[in-house]
């Protein structure tokens, strides 16, 4: 089966272990959400599956395929990044048009017809664009790839609300015309949570959970209520953080719920898988 | 159409209920083209493969089913069905939280009688 397979990946910058001994994969035809705090690790991981930086141990695999220093690759992957590693002082369009001359996969019609659509100018340089109209030519570029893989490492970073609505749709309609992987690194959780099939934390640079986010969100669950009662419905369970308001205890739970006792004052709710992000990594937080 | 990510139900659950709620209604006739997965998917910004589960669920429930080629249709007989349904989960649904409520408020089994008997006189005299 198709995929991106992590293997034993191991990255240390002087010191620091950015990524331990990390393996997962990313199968073909999802929309992932691959989340963590800052200095998690994502940004590292997406460099070495887009061979920009290299893993000390361990590999990437992409469709049976070994990853590194492989040009075979470029073809199947590509990552819009935070870092711009375009010529700043070339105009839009004729990013686009070398962009086409590097992938044969570009569709440059698509590119324009998108510019349009978010109102870039594909006559300014790259410079002379806003910080989020930058971000809006990366993700151009990123969708009018029509590569098996596709990463996103915050796209939306400095777009507004209008531009990121615009994005999600752009993105959703591309997917169900041509169903591939996408791949989503964003800190604003909850406008990804029902875009994404699968989601892959990591955490200081370990992966913390992979699981679906149906999965998900279907055991993570709030019980709140006097504190002993709270207190006696948690013994068994896997608590992953608490709050508390005046007498009022909430305890976040990750498991099966179980029913409550006959008479009892607690009550049960859902949470978001931005709370549950943030109960999941808080702990050791800065 | 509309989502709430903040109840302690799953979306797809929730697609198939706001679908099966506009066929009851009338929004969608029997034997008319219900908006695609991919519609519903852009517009609610939602993945396509849980659209389709919730879509899934009203096929296996005989309420739409899907014409090759042409899309997902309200099923003839699909408003009965629904209505059927709903009687029957008519108890669980609001009479066991309405008696737990009023057991929590220590009120009598006349007392709630007598306030449906006023809903119901109500409704009389605003019609």
């Amino acid at each position: 089966m198709n995929s991106i397979l992590i293997k034993n990946i191991t990255k240390r910058y002087k010191g620091v272990t950015a990524l331990d001994n990390v393996s997962f994969s990313f199968e073909y035809g999802k929309i992932y959400g691959f989340l963590g705090r800052n200095g998690a690790g994502k940004s590292t991981l997406i460099n070495i599956m887009a061979n920009r930086i290299f893993a000390d141990e361990g590999e990437v695999v992409i469709d049976q395929v070994s990853a590194k220093e492989n040009m075979e690759v470029h073809e199947k992957i590509f990552c819009m990044s935070e870092v711009d590693l375009y010529d700043t002082s070339l105009k839009i369009k004729d990013q686009f048009k070398w962009i086409s001359r590097f992938y044969d996969s570009f569709d440059i019609e698509k590119a324009f017809d998108i510019s349009r659509k978010f109102n870039l100018d594909t006559n300014k340089r790259f410079k002379a664009l806003s910080k989020g109209y930058q971000s809006i030519f990366k993700l151009t570029a990123a969708l009018a790839l029509n590569v098996p893989y596709i990463v996103f490492d915050e796209p939306v970073l400095g777009l507004d609300v209008n531009h990121r609505e615009l994005f999600y749709d752009l993105l959703l309609k591309d997917y169900e015309n041509n169903e591939r992987t996408i791949i989503i690194a964003t800190h604003l959780i909850e406008e990804i949570a029902n875009i994404i099939e699968e989601v892959v934390l990591i955490d200081k640079g370990k992966v913390l959970l992979q699981e679906s986010v149906d999965t998900l969100l279907g055991t993570g669950y709030c019980v709140s209520g006097p504190e002993q009662e709270v207190v006696s419905y948690c013994r068994d369970k896997n608590v992953i953080g608490n709050d508390e308001l005046g007498n009022l205890k909430l305890a976040y739970i990750l498991g099966e719920k179980s029913p409550l006792p006959h008479g009892s004052h607690l009550q049960i709710t859902a949470m978001n898988l931005q709370k549950l992000f943030v109960k999941l990594t808080e702990k050791g937080g800065n | 159409m509309y989502i709430n990510p903040n109840i302690d139900k799953p979306i797809f659950i929730q697609i198939a209920e706001q679908l099966e709620d506009s066929i009851f209604t009338g929004t969608y006739p029997e034997e008319t083209k219900i908006p695609s997965t991919n519609e519903i998917s852009v517009l609610l910004n939602i993945n396509p493969h849980t659209v389709l589960k919730g879509m899934n669920m009203l096929v296996d429930q005989e309420i739409i089913y899907k014409k090759r080629g042409l899309g997902m249709f309200v099923k003839e007989g699909a408003v009965i069905k629904i209505r059927q349904k709903r009687q029957n989960q008519f108890y669980d649904q609001y009479i066991a939280t309405l008696l737990e409520e009023a057991s929590k408020l220590q009120m009598s089994k006349e007392e709630i009688i007598t306030l449906i008997e006023r809903g119901y006189d109500h409704e009389l005299n605003s019609n």
